[in-house]
């Protein structure tokens, strides 16, 4: 498997300029600064939430904010929505990522309101194979400092960060998992879900 | 989530005695580094649903009275109490897995605690930076090549492995607080411990709800959860790079999702 992808993005990288044109890439390539400077505007715009003592409708919509400014969206909930995503229309995944962003920012809003009082600290980043891993360590009150890692790419056109690790657990098999769950639920049907998904978060 | 790491180990203090079956199997092949090994999965699914009303008739309601009507420094007071108590047997576990400076922090953390932390009530060690390095005997197997086995959900426990099952009763057994204590104070560092589960019920129950009542698959998300955050703790886990969304076999990663 990760044979297989290393060949794919060494293809991908062999053929440049061409290939970059063609998929909408920006030239300017990330770096580890650029990866790092995303994570420390998420993690700061996240500490003045959990800092704020907002309602909690506040901190969620906050946290929207947060993940739809700083979150490549579309990727993660395609990710999500797993083997489904192929036979789904383009409108019917455009109106499931924007379900999704409701439900995954009251979903991880609810994860960080057990932050408060606490905060983030942005870490070390080193490039993994085509993106970045920027790592934080969040300091919560009566609880050993832990890890919280992102993943950002440019690869949507630019910077955001696609996955997220709270003490190892990876978001996007997380979803993953959930959704097909949910789905199963609903014995398949997309457009129930879609119309479900906000208010499962 | 450490959470239910924390609720699972000491309510499996009371409740270790039927692990005894379970403990066969740690010569199993390991799974692969995304991949749940899982033979047990109708079995582990009835335990679970099993764990769910228990929490829902006892631990939910038991921790939301006690940290509705117990003050927090009390509640936090007790847990550091507890937490201090275990530290004699991560000590024991950090030599077992030749970690002499965890083994050295967590000596220094139980003095500091134990002393101008008037027993362990206290937790100053903390505020220097003297944070628990965890160990426990699972995590020593696996520093010793035992391979994890099998996930299994233990009732009242919750999630394991079979490694971690046998890791459990090991330290149950050789706990050196356990060995030094009079009956009747072991009774007390039992009563915290069970206590400082129900603070930690209490404390995270938008996230244990969310959990266990909220998604569609329970049992799937436990397993996930526990799974991914004890490799990750024990550094067995995948790679980051284990999951690109950008390569999946799902959708074309060139594709311009944004379209």
């Amino acid at each position: 498997m990760s044979n297989h992808v290393n060949r794919r993005f060494f293809v991908a990288g062999a053929t440049t300029a061409g290939a970059l044109a063609v998929t909408g890439v920006p030239a300017v390539a990330m770096t580890t600064a650029s990866a790092t400077s995303l994570v420390d505007k998420v993690v700061a715009d996240i500490n003045k939430v959990i800092a704020s003592g907002q309602s909690e409708a506040q901190m969620f919509s906050a946290f929207e904010n947060i993940f739809s400014r700083y979150a490549d969206v579309p990727t993660i909930a395609r990710y999500a929505l797993g083997v489904e995503a192929r036979s789904a229309s383009k409108s019917q995944l455009n109106q499931f990522s924007k379900a999704f962003q409701v439900y995954i920012s009251r979903k991880y809003g609810r994860r960080f309101r057990e932050f408060i009082g606490g905060r983030i600290e942005v870490g070390s980043a080193k490039e993994v194979k085509s993106f970045f891993e920027v790592k934080s360590t969040a300091y919560l009150q009566g609880r050993s400092p832990f890890e919280v890692t992102f993943l950002v790419s440019d690869r949507s056109g630019k910077d955001l960060f696609f996955n997220m690790f709270i003490e190892g657990i990876n978001m996007l098999l997380t979803e993953r998992t959930e959704i097909g769950a949910q789905l199963d639920k609903r014995k398949g049907n997309l457009d129930q879900l879609i119309k479900d998904l906000p208010s499962l978060g | 989530m450490r959470i239910f790491a924390n609720i699972s180990r000491p309510v499996s203090k009371i409740g270790a005695i039927g692990l005894v079956g379970l403990l066969a199997a740690c010569a199993q092949p390991a799974p692969g580094p995304s991949g749940f090994h899982d033979p047990n999965e109708p079995r582990n699914r009835k335990i679970h649903d099993f764990n769910r009303k228990v929490d829902q008739a006892v631990l939910r309601p038991a921790s939301g009275a006690y940290g509705s009507t117990i003050p927090k420094p009390v509640r936090t007071g007790v847990s550091n109490f507890s937490s201090n108590l275990g530290l004699p047997s991560a000590v024991l576990n950090n030599l077992l897995q030749a970690d002499l400076r965890g083994a050295v922090h967590n000596t220094t953390r139980f003095f500091i605690n134990s002393t101008v932390g008037l027993g362990g009530l206290f937790d100053p060690a903390s505020g220097a930076k003297v944070y628990e390095v965890e160990a426990d005997f699972g995590g020593t197997l696996a520093k010793w090549g035992f391979a994890e086995g099998a996930y299994v959900e233990l009732p009242l426990a919750g999630p394991s492995t079979n490694r971690d099952a046998v890791g459990l009763l090991v330290d149950l057994v050789t706990d050196p607080v356990g060995q030094v204590l009079p009956r009747g104070e072991k009774y007390i560092a039992t009563t915290t411990t069970v206590l400082d589960a129900m603070n930690s019920r209490y404390t995270f129950t938008d996230t244990v709800d969310s959990v266990l009542y909220e998604s569609a698959d329970s049992y799937a998300q436990l397993r996930l959860f526990y799974l991914q955050n004890r490799r990750f703790e024990l550094g067995e886990e995948a790679s980051a790079d284990g999951v690109d969304p950008y390569s999946d076999p799902y959708f074309d990663p060139y594709e311009d999702p944004y379209e």
